[in-house]
This record gives structure tokens, sequence and C-alpha cells, in this order.
């Protein structure tokens, strides 16, 4: 990484209004978008505001000076610059027509290059459709496990959405082409189609892990045994160690949601709670005073001086 | 796609205010979602370089129409070489051998030969 002195072209000496200064000339000049074609732009201009991301920090311009800190560490975020999707397909949004009729008139072989998207005066009007945003309210179960949904539009036409396994709350899922139709033969615009998720009852979603918290008797506490825990896949048969107590968490390997990028799944935690029966009856009541009265212990302990 | 309130929190020194403002005037065109706005990739990506003109490189407001209007100018421009290009490079050999000669006689530089 470079030295952000030399980055900004400064003296180490100078003042705060100089390094602004120093990075608000070299941003305009360097600045990606304004340099569509010019791949070394980008890096010049990520080189530049890492090293203002140090500079313009008093504290962080100190611990650089000191040598605490190096110039790496500063990168930004990953991002997409505006000249990435200008240049694509989407760029059409933002065109300019009406300055490119006088062209059109020059050539007839040509024309259409310079009228192709449409200039009003003009017969021949061929325009990409609309995008249009919908949101879908799905079911946790049908996050979680996938769904197919269809959906009527406003304008009747009805829609069949793939709701992948997995997909997240306020995931868009685009689908193209089923935007507003395009006008005199142009392409329609896309739907986006915003997820949202409603929650569940029993099951809470954490990334790709379910958790959950089951009810079990004094008996299964005490002396452990097999219990049926549901899953987002159906109930499971599940051991529970003697000795468990409220609060216990076990782990259910692979009862997750499915990871869509590495396809694996995630684990579901089972939280233990341990119920008392309604009512006590004097069998249980008369045990637990005996047992009780040569078994003393002190789980609050740890409470002293709090 | 993203919600007002998506961009303003992931793109820094973005005020409420001045986004409303951009949209009003026609910056930046999201879609229309009942009562707010959705942002597509490219528009995020525009109402960030728009931020940056104004906070970073400190361009006055005044000047932006003027900025954006000559960008937007330039993007179309390279889309439509782009398809000229593209148009060309379909054409047999000896016709874009012609057209590569025109171009080199009217631009007055010799023109690079490859295989």
């Amino acid at each position: 990484m470079k030295d952000p002195y030399d980055a900004l072209g400064i003296e180490r000496t100078a003042t705060d209004k100089e390094i602004g200064t120093a990075y608000r000339r070299l941003a305009k000049e360097y600045h990606p978008d304004l340099h569509p074609g010019d791949k070394t732009a980008e890096n010049r201009f990520k080189e530049i505001s890492a090293a203002y991301q140090i500079l313009k920090d008093p504290d962080k311009r100190r611990r650089y000076d000191r040598g605490e800190i190096d110039a790496g560490g500063q990168e930004q975020p990953e991002r997409s610059f505006y000249r990435a999707h200008a240049d694509a397909e989407d760029g059409a949004k933002y065109a300019r027509y009406e300055d490119f009729a006088d062209l059109a008139d020059k050539s007839d072989i040509f024309a259409d290059l310079f009228r192709q998207t449409g200039d009003g005066r003009r017969s021949h009007i061929k325009m990409r459709g609309a995008d249009i945003a919908y949101s879908l309210r799905i079911g946790f179960l049908e996050a979680a496990n996938g769904a197919k949904k269809r959906v009527t539009m406003p304008d009747g036409v009805a829609l069949d959405i793939t709701v992948p396994e997995g997909v997240l709350d306020r995931q868009t899922l685009r689908l193209k082409g089923k935007g507003q139709p395009g006008l005199g033969g142009g392409p329609p615009g896309d739907a986006y189609i915003e997820i949202h998720i409603e929650p569940h009852p029993v099951f809470e979603r954490k990334d790709n892990n379910i958790h959950i918290t089951v009810p079990i008797t004094l008996g299964e506490a005490v002396l452990g045994g097999k219990i049926d825990v549901p899953t987002i896949k159906g109930a499971v048969s599940m051991a529970v160690p003697k000795g468990s107590n409220t609060g216990t968490t076990l782990r259910l390997k692979g009862r997750g949601i499915l990871d869509p990028k590495s396809k694996d799944y995630g684990d579901q935690y089972v939280t233990l709670e341990v119920v008392l029966p309604r009512e006590i009856d004097d069998t249980l009541s008369d045990f637990v005073e005996s047992w009780a009265s040569d078994h003393p212990y002190n789980p609050r302990g740890d409470m002293k001086g709090v | 796609m993203l919600s007002f309130e998506d961009v303003i929190e992931i793109i820094d020194s973005l005020q409420a205010e001045e986004l409303h403002t951009w949209i009003e005037v026609g910056w930046v065109l999201p879609v229309r979602h009942r009562e707010s706005y959705r942002f597509t990739e490219i528009d995020v990506a525009r109402v960030r370089l728009i931020s940056e003109m104004v906070h970073e490189c400190q361009i006055e407001a005044d000047a932006m129409p003027v900025v954006l209007g000559l960008l937007d100018q330039v993007y179309e421009l390279r889309r439509r070489l782009n398809t000229l290009v593209r148009a060309i490079e379909a054409q047999p050999r000896d016709i874009r051998e012609k057209i590569g000669r025109t171009v080199s006689e009217t631009a007055g530089q010799p023109r690079n030969r490859s295989a």
C-alpha cells in the first residue's frame, strides 16, 4: 500500500485544509465514473480514498506518523461504480436521446443507431418497459424450505414465483421481463419481488441456524429420555441426557436452513425448559421435602454481593 | 432492490432531504413503490456518484445538471459506439477492412493492423 502522503502528493507537514484540498482535486481528477474506459482510474481513486481515510482523521494520522498503523487496512468495502452500470443495458434508463437527433439525420444506414431507443417526434419509437416492484409476504416455513407462489399483479396478470430454499427476509428476487411491456417492440421491464418473511411461533432463525425452546417434564430432566422435537422438515427424535436443566442447549446437526452459497445446512439449537406438573400432589411434595432436608444446595451462590 | 431508507443508510453523508430533492429534479429515477421508492443497482450507483460529487468533490448543486448532462451523453455515446463496433465486427473480413481503411483515412492516422 502506498504512503498516504505520496498518494495525495502532499508534504508530511500538510495542514488539514491542504489535505482536504489535495483529496478533492485528485478525487475529481480520477473518479472512475468520469473515466469510463480507463482501468487505472479505479485503482488510483481507491488509493486516494484510502489515503484520505487515514489523513482526514487526526487520531489515525498521528498513529500512522508514529508507525502504529500502516497504510493498509483502509481499503473501502467492495463497491460498484456507476460506470459499470451505465455501460451496460441498464444504462439506457438515463440516456438522453434528443442529443443524437442530428446524427440520425446524417446517415440513412445508421439512422437507427442514433434513434433506436426513441425520439418522441419520430415514428420509430422503441422503449424498454418500466420496472415494477412488489412485496410478497411468505410464511416462515415457506422461506426455510422454498415454495412456489402465484401472485396476481394489479393489471390482472398472474405471476409464478419460485421462492428459493433459504431465502432471506427482505431479499429481492428479480423476474426478468415480467415488468411493464415495452413500447414499439422494446423489451419489457423487470419485476422485483421483495420477500417479507412472517415470524414463526416456535422457530427462530439466526443466520442459517434455527433456535427453538422445548419444554420437558421433571422426569425427563432428572432421568433423561427420548423426546420428539419439531424441525422445519418435520419432527425428529432427540435424546435428552440425564440431569438436563432449564437452559441446557442441544444441537441437531444439519437440521437448520440451507445456505444457498455453500449448499450446507445450518443446525438447529434446542434449548430445554423444565416444566413442573400442573398440580403438585402429596407424593411429590413429601418426597421433595424429605430429599431437600438432607441435600442442601445454593443455586444463587453467584448472586452474592450483587 | 433497496428502499429509500436503505440508500440513506449505506451511502455516507447522504441526507434524506437532499435525496428527495434529487428525485424531484430527476437526477435519479427510482421506481415508485406505494408511498415510497425502490432503487435498482444503477439507481444506487448513481446516487453514490452524485453524493461523492456534491460532498467530496464539492461540486456546487447548480453545476450538477451540467456534470450529469455531459456524463449521460458520454455514457450514451459509449453504448451506441459499442453497438456500432459490434455491428461492424459481425461483417465479413473484406468489409471490416474497407471500413478500417476509411476510418484511418478520415482520422488521418495509420491504423494498427492485426490479424
